[in-house]
């Protein structure tokens, strides 16, 4: 289970999404973020449909890696939508024993999970074609303006750069973990909600305990390589704007217009 | 001056309770003296808990000397204006390749160190092929660090300190989390760094079979240097590494024990070669 985590995944292939600059992708996903709250009607679905899956294709990523992204939320998906669909009130579509599923219902319900799918879809798209250290470094350069007000823009970055990577290390640590109280008798599998959760308890303490011993031994190691803020750091692979990335601009800029466009209309 | 100068060093670890009072005073360090040279491929020996440990963070002004002073090329390790010149200069490889690694892709990862320098970006991208071809890494540049063996993720961590263009390299025992594999590979990347980069390295440890190539070996105990000299001088004498709770690499034991049987064997044998050779002069 704790395998399907693809949040914050980098996926290595070499396509137009991939290079370009992590600005231009950061802008086009709030944007698009923006798109899938903002759209009406079935014309608006369709548009949305259309440039996330001209932007899947562009980036060579395989399809089936996003949709991994989402069997972690199933469980949200499926809970939300059954409330939305019964606790809806309005006009009776079907009515069964005691529960009424309203059209009102079914529509919000509907809504509600295409726009958490396309959202994890769209983020993912970010995520898998952008390396984490990238991603902070258009974060970091973004939010620049932030830092005038004192607001920490560099260690937020750096914070987030080294979380992504201890992800897949963290859970290969629980899975030891996991491993090795099961070993000796402990059960995860079994029970009701109340208690897999508190079977849990004994997991995470020694995962918290582990992870600031890891976190002590980092901060040492970029002490050793001379970290000191991002005060006098160079970029490895600094930020500059590139044709393409005038061309995506433009596309994201068109995109959005049509959205507000095709919502007078709906 | 060499390059490396310790002297009276002394490291104390001062234990305070919730309230800050001094609990109690653990001397790390007590009283040390050792020189190292440029070029020279140096191991330090102990036991744990012998304060090897505690040395090499020093070196890298991670910790200060309570007393005493440590010149690292002529750069006193207190004075806080040159802290940055000498983690540059010594640059520090740890035991768990997990932790030290700060980047999701191997490149990046190398380059960290240089853009904290701050070196421009066409350089930091000469230094990081430069540091990743000396490790035997390159074609791994683009790979997730969390995908890499134990060995391989530790050459990536040392290849992360060659792209600061160190003099010296101090590797606080990194081969302890790794197969037998693993660690071959390490010993053979540092010591080809020694001998075609001429990098200085400090190699602490407690395999004593890493120790055998070593240009000069210092065996240190409870904070003091008990006992330093060429890896034959130092394994000759078995009887007091046994005292240190150290062990001698097996073809040396074998070879002592055979000596205290009675067999003619000279002492200091350190490889299989040279236990062969002898055993063939003393069957003629």
């Amino acid at each position: 289970m704790l395998r399907e985590i693809t949040l914050g995944q980098y996926y290595p292939v070499d396509s137009v999404i991939h290079k370009m600059d992590p600005r231009t992708k950061l802008f086009a996903t709030v944007i698009y973020i923006l798109s899938i709250f903002c759209f009406r009607g079935p014309i608006g679905f369709v548009a949305i449909t259309a440039g996330l899956i001209a932007v899947i294709y562009l980036s060579k990523v395989p399809f089936s890696f996003m949709v991994r992204g989402l069997k972690a939320i199933v469980f949200i998906l499926v809970f939300a939508g059954i409330l939305n669909l019964f606790m809806t009130p309005g006009r009776e579509l079907i009515s069964i024993w005691k529960f009424t599923v309203t059209y009102e219902g079914a529509k919000s319900a509907s809504l509600m999970l295409f726009r958490m799918i396309y959202l994890i879809i769209g983020t993912s798209v970010m995520t898998l074609t952008t390396t984490p250290n990238q991603l902070t470094d258009g974060l970091e350069t973004a939010l620049k303006p932030f830092a005038k007000i004192k607001v920490p823009v560099h260690e937020i970055a750096m914070m987030m750069s080294i979380a992504l990577r201890f992800i897949p290390i963290l859970v290969e640590e629980t899975d030891k973990i996991m491993k090795a109280q099961m070993a000796r008798g402990a059960d995860f599998e079994s029970g009701g909600i109340i208690k897999k959760v508190k079977s849990m308890v004994p997991l995470l303490v020694p995962l918290f305990v582990s992870a600031f011993r890891r976190a002590n031994d980092l901060a040492l190691a970029m002490e050793a390589r001379c970290y000191h803020g991002g005060e006098g750091r160079t970029k490895m692979i600094p930020l500059h704007y590139e044709h393409r990335d005038k061309v995506a601009y433009v596309v994201v800029i068109v995109y959005i217009v049509l959205i507000f466009i095709l919502r007078k209309f709906a | 001056m060499s390059f490396i100068e310790a002297k009276n060093l002394v490291h104390e670890y001062i234990m305070r309770d919730d309230e800050g009072n001094v609990e109690g005073v653990q001397v790390a360090l007590d009283d040390m003296d050792l020189n190292v040279e440029k070029g020279q491929f140096i191991a330090v020996l102990g036991h744990n808990g012998s304060g090897k440990s505690t040395f090499a963070k020093h070196l890298n002004a991670l910790l200060v000397p309570s007393e005493g002073t440590l010149f690292v090329d002529g750069m006193d390790t207190r004075d806080e204006s040159k802290t940055f010149d000498i983690r540059q200069k010594a640059g520090m490889v740890f035991q768990n390749p997990d932790n030290q690694i700060i980047a999701s892709v191997v490149q990046e990862d190398v380059g960290f160190g240089p853009e904290n320098i701050g070196v421009e970006s066409d350089e930091i991208w000469t230094r990081v092929e430069n540091s990743l071809k000396a490790v035997g890494m390159w074609k791994y540049r683009e790979h997730s660090p969390n995908k890499l063996s134990g060995g391989q993720k530790q050459r990536v961590a040392i290849a992360g300190v060659m792209a600061m263009e160190p003099e010296c390299i101090v590797l606080d025992e990194p081969t302890a989390m790794l197969d037998p594999d693993g660690r071959k590979e390490v010993l053979e990347a540092i010591h080809k760094l020694n001998k075609e980069k001429g990098v200085t390295i400090i190699l602490i440890t407690h395999y004593m079979e890493e120790v055998v190539d070593a240009d000069y070996v210092y065996v240190m105990d409870q904070g003091k240097v008990v006992m330093e000299g060429t890896p034959t001088g130092v394994f000759s004498q078995v009887e007091t590494l046994k005292e240190y709770r150290l062990d001698v690499p097996q073809i040396t034991l074998l070879a002592y024990e055979l000596k205290q049987q009675g067999v003619p064997l000279r002492d200091g044998i350190l490889t299989r070669e040279e236990f062969v050779q002898e055993m063939d002069r003393i069957c003629r």
